[in-house]
């Protein structure tokens, strides 16, 4: 394949040879298809995205949009400094490139409409409004090529839907447009190429395969060769990774939750006695904080930063050295893309340390390693597209020009996420858009939408057009509080619900620092830097489920004691000493103990779905326990297993796994549960039912804000077969139950369980008895049960003597 | 049900966020907000059109429960001007029912000050009742004991970990604001400068649960 002389001489200047999956995107590219590169990071990707749009504009030049590049980051100024700014400059190249997203001025955003650069990029929720807009038409017209980076990422969740849609959109405005999309590497490298395509013809999608790098070099760190009974994040092991920091240049410390970086930064910092430079970067913190943390990441001056899921995409670091996890990595992709993030030339490895929090992490880590030397990764989840998300972006069409509904539905379905959607369903979508599409027709004057003489959709007002462009997005966060100091100094955000629980004078850790709360307002915690001992901040939001992939690897290890002596010597005890006491299950097996303690029976159940299964089927079986008179305490999850304690006896424990538990209890609790409400929150924004909140501009004096959960409340009782809350349950069962697992494991149940009835507590059992967050079962009104308990303390404590 | 005393007369504060007067045999609510879902819906946020059925269907019931024969609405009954005419058919006819059968009175709010057809009743700006004066929104120059709505008041507190909101009355000795009672109304904090400036310093959050009066007081 020939490069355009300006390429090759670029190229050669530098001492570099193309890769050859660059030729291969440029071969493709030069063949009209379109394209799928999967390739480890380092391995030059953005550039091959970019390289035959570079091709094309060498050899014939042109004004127009040509290249658009969609990224699900924001912040891509580095990346995209290095891989594509770059090389243009120094080729000389005449060429535009320009960014727009929801942080873009509003001059430069009508600019980019008129006079649109060759090459613009944004992402996904941009994108969408850009194609709200009537010009929209003349400015994508000329597209030839739409790059989607970091497509594993998101492609099968809301924000993937959106893309997807717009990409049909795309395709019927500039039908020769060629689709690209980069993945780090996936298990299902079909279901993205499907996902890709037009019409999901996987065969339209040529499959081009990276380089395979270096086999990463990971160790599991172990102070002492011991591993703790309990815990979770490796907190004990901070002298040992403080080790870690000073011997490498750079390192990245990944945790799995915000809370948890926070208090390993706390850890390290206790421990830094050479005072080396390192950072905390989190989802909740200050984005001029964020951005600080990233620029001293780049420019090499920070030695480590302990960070979250925040920095899993995207940027790359250039110079770190070592990545380090703290916890178990709960999946083997996952560990992947993290160690990704260390050293960027493909030839040499990358060095990991993987620090496990107690036992049954440690078997994880280990499974995670197995894996990674296996090439095994996680399976990915497709599933059909989220109606809130079709509501608006249909509304986004409507906003551009008036439609006609057949045409619509099949540009619609041409998108993979929505080619199953029935016209019946579509109807209610538009329905729903109209006038909320309810039953009672109280709405007829109302209409956002109408459809007229020529049997076109119109939009009613022009106020609708600018509503769906304030209030259109995907991700809704909980209500949020700013956390600033009194100079006005802003550090982050935290829920609501969390600062509902602070007062004046608690402390909690933030940003690396201890915070005192001085005051708190409808919208900002003022706090000061205090030298108190903190309490943990809980950020709320859902927590990574163990992956099925490395839950099998765990389950085989228990089976098969020829792997015992790989591990260490506590480990290895430990399982020989279960399988003395108890048992310990067969892969397939659902291992089940009963015993008592301290007065209440136990039962403990090994199923290895992941937390959120776990924690559904301990409400779920607590219920049913309460209509058995059993007597329930209450429950406690992890990974690996759930147990649940109460007053009497479990002497049947298959009768409490029955599959039809799913039929009975599930929607009940559900329903009951804040999970709805919360899924309700989510769809009734995104589907445009009710307006963003947006910051800076809640009410003051009386509020005047509705909350979704009383419309929720309403909704069920009058029209439980809304839309809206059918997109809720969708939402609920997939991402907050994790029915389909708890499913599985149900159906299961009575064939592969193995009861033990035991005399006292199990070795395996301990991880999952000691951990903190157990949930106490609660009958009838517990509200009002906590209200009376919260009177009698105020009245105790401001009782006059 | 615990009833306190109130300018010298015992008073039941009901869960469900309405003031039973056993003596005149009399219910009193606070901004019910009819129609609120579809005053939004003109506007574009399509609210499920129920809200108005749901609020009748609550104060129907309680009126039930209660055997009420008085029912003073302190304001804000519907959420804009146009009142009766919006509200859909069989909330029309469930209301106009109720005005019929019961001795009822609008009080005026600033929602609702000048409305043509309210489906029956008879209005007034604010009144006085055996001593009480009922009015929409607390005047801090009040003396006599008096009966208001107008700040929707929500009790919330961390318990355990857990946050928990409620629609409550705020009670000094001589002032009650009752909760919204209608379905989709929403709430402000008992702690709010707004409702301090209302009813002075001193005030109780009073929670109704099952059998019991709940009373915290209220940092000012």
């Amino acid at each position: 394949m020939d490069l355009p002389q300006p390429l090759a001489q670029w190229f050669a200047a530098r001492g570099w040879r193309p890769r050859r999956h660059q030729l291969d995107m440029l071969r493709e590219g030069r063949a009209g298809r379109h394209a799928l590169l999967v390739a480890t990071t380092g391995a030059g990707k953005t550039l091959a995205g970019f390289l035959p749009t570079l091709a094309e504009l060498i050899e014939a030049p042109g004004e127009g949009l040509h290249t658009l590049y969609v990224s699900p980051l924001k912040a891509l100024a580095v990346d995209i400094q290095r891989n594509l700014v770059t090389p243009i400059d120094e080729m000389g190249l005449s060429l535009r490139v320009e960014t727009r997203t929801g942080d873009t001025p509003s001059d430069r955003k009508a600019r980019q409409r008129v006079k649109p650069p060759q090459i613009l990029l944004t992402t996904p929720e941009s994108l969408s409004l850009l194609l709200s807009y009537p010009d929209s038409v003349t400015m994508f017209e000329g597209l030839r090529t739409i790059v989607v980076d970091e497509v594993h990422a998101f492609a099968t969740g809301k924000r993937g839907d959106l893309l997807s849609l717009c990409m049909a959109r795309l395709q019927r405005i500039s039908p020769g447009l060629r689709r690209v999309a980069l993945s780090a590497t996936v298990a299902d490298t079909d279901g993205y190429r499907a996902w890709l395509a037009p019409d999901g013809d996987i065969d339209q999608v040529a499959m081009v395969q990276g380089e395979a790098g270096a086999d990463p070099d990971i160790a599991i760190l172990l102070p002492e060769d011991r591993v703790p009974w309990t815990g979770h994040s490796g907190r004990y092991a901070a002298e040992q990774v403080m080790a870690e920091i000073e011997t490498h240049k750079t390192s990245i410390i990944f945790c799995n939750t915000r809370s948890l970086a926070e208090l390993i930064f706390q850890d390290l910092w206790k421990v830094n006695t050479m005072s080396l430079p390192i950072g905390v970067h989190h989802g909740s913190l200050a984005l001029e904080a964020r951005r600080k943390v990233e620029g001293a990441m780049a420019s090499g001056r920070l030695r480590a930063l302990v960070a979250t899921a925040s920095l899993d995409l995207g940027v790359d670091w250039g110079d770190v050295d070592c990545v380090i996890q703290m916890g178990a990595p709960k999946g083997s992709s996952r560990l992947l893309q993290r160690i990704g993030r260390a050293n960027h030339r493909l030839d040499e490895s990358s060095e990991a340390i993987l620090v496990p929090g107690n036992r049954f992490e440690y078997l994880e880590a280990r499974a995670a390693l197995d894996a990674v030397e296996a090439g095994e990764l996680d399976p990915d989840l497709f599933r059909p597209g989220a109606l809130d998300v079709l509501a608006q972006h249909v509304m986004a069409m409507a906003c551009a020009a008036p439609f006609e509904a057949a045409a619509l539905l099949n540009e619609v379905r041409s998108a993979l996420p929505y080619s199953a959607l029935t016209e019946e369903t579509f109807e209610r979508v538009l329905g729903f858009i109209r006038d909320g599409g309810y039953s009672l027709k109280a709405y007829d004057r109302f209409k956002r939408l109408t459809q007229e003489a020529d049997g076109l959709w119109r939009v009613s007002h022009p106020r609708f057009v600018t509503q769906h462009r304030l209030n259109a997005g995907i991700i809704v966060e909980a209500t949020m509080l700013n956390v600033r100091f009194k100079n006005g100094r802003n550090l982050g955000k935290i829920e609501e619900g969390f600062a509902a629980q602070l007062s004046p004078g608690d402390t909690f850790f933030f940003a690396g620092l201890s915070c005192e709360v001085q005051k708190i307002d409808t919208e900002d915690l003022i706090v000061r830097a205090s030298s108190k001992p903190a309490r943990i901040p809980t950020y709320g939001g859902s927590r990574m489920p163990l992956s099925t992939n490395l839950a099998d690897r765990v389950r085989r290890f228990l089976a098969d004691p020829s792997e015992w002596p790989r591990f260490p010597k506590d480990v290895s005890d430990w399982l020989e000493f279960q399988a003395k006491r108890s048992a310990l299950p067969r892969p397939g097996q659902l291992l089940v103990e009963t015993f008592p303690r301290e007065g209440r029976h136990y039962m403990v159940a090994y199923s290895f779905e992941g937390w959120n299964a776990h924690q559904s089927l301990g409400m779920l079986i607590t219920r049913r326990m309460e209509a058995q008179g059993l007597k329930p305490l209450g429950f406690v999850a992890n990974d690996y297993a759930l147990a649940v304690y109460g007053i009497d006896k479990i002497t049947d424990p298959a009768a409490l796994f029955s599959p039809d538990i799913l039929e009975h209890e599930f929607v009940d609790w559900v329903q009951q549960s804040h999970l709805l409400k919360r899924a309700f929150r989510e769809v009734a924004v995104i589907g445009g039912l009710v307006e963003r909140q947006h910051p800076g501009k809640r009410k003051t004096g009386r509020q005047v804000t509705f909350s979704t959960d009383l419309i929720y409340d309403v909704l069920r009782k009058y029209e439980p077969t809304h839309l809206l809350l059918q997109a809720a349950w969708d939402d609920a069962r997939a991402r907050m139950t994790d029915v389909g697992r708890l499913a599985g494991l149900l159906d299961r149940a009575a064939e592969t369980m193995l009861h033990v009835d035991l005399d006292r507590v199990t070795p395996l059992a301990v991880p999952v008895l000691t951990l903190i967050g157990r949930e106490k079962v609660s009958t009838g009104s517990a509200d009002d049960a906590l209200l009376i308990e919260a009177e009698a303390l105020v009245a105790d404590a401001m009782r006059i003597d | 049900m615990v009833p306190f005393s109130f300018g010298g007369h015992a008073l039941y504060a009901l869960p469900e966020g309405a003031l039973l007067w056993p003596a005149r045999q009399a219910l009193l609510v606070a901004d019910l907000h009819f129609e609120k879902a579809s005053w939004y819906a003109a506007r574009g946020q399509m609210l499920p059109p129920y809200d108005s059925l749901a609020t009748l269907a609550d104060l129907g019931r309680l009126v039930q429960a209660t055997g009420a024969r008085e029912l003073w609405c302190l304001g804000d009954s519907f959420h804009d001007s146009d009142g009766c005419e919006r509200l859909p058919r069989e909330a029309q006819l469930r209301l106009r029912t109720l005005t019929g059968t019961l001795r009822w009175t609008w009080i005026t709010g600033n929602h609702d000050p000048d409305i043509k057809d309210r489906c029956g009743g008879e209005t007034a700006d604010e009144v006085e009742v055996d001593g009480l004066v009922l009015r929409h929104e607390a005047d801090p120059r009040e003396l006599r004991p008096e009966v208001s709505g107008h700040f929707h008041p929500k009790l919330r507190l961390a318990v355990r970990g857990k946050t928990i909101a409620r629609r409550c009355f705020v009670a000094t000795e001589r002032k009650i604001v009752l909760p919204a009672f209608g379905a989709l109304t929403g709430g402000l904090d008992v702690d709010h400068p707004a409702l301090t400036k209302a009813v002075g310093r001193g005030a109780e959050a009073l929670v109704p649960v099952e059998q019991r009066l709940l009373r915290f007081p209220i940092a000012a």
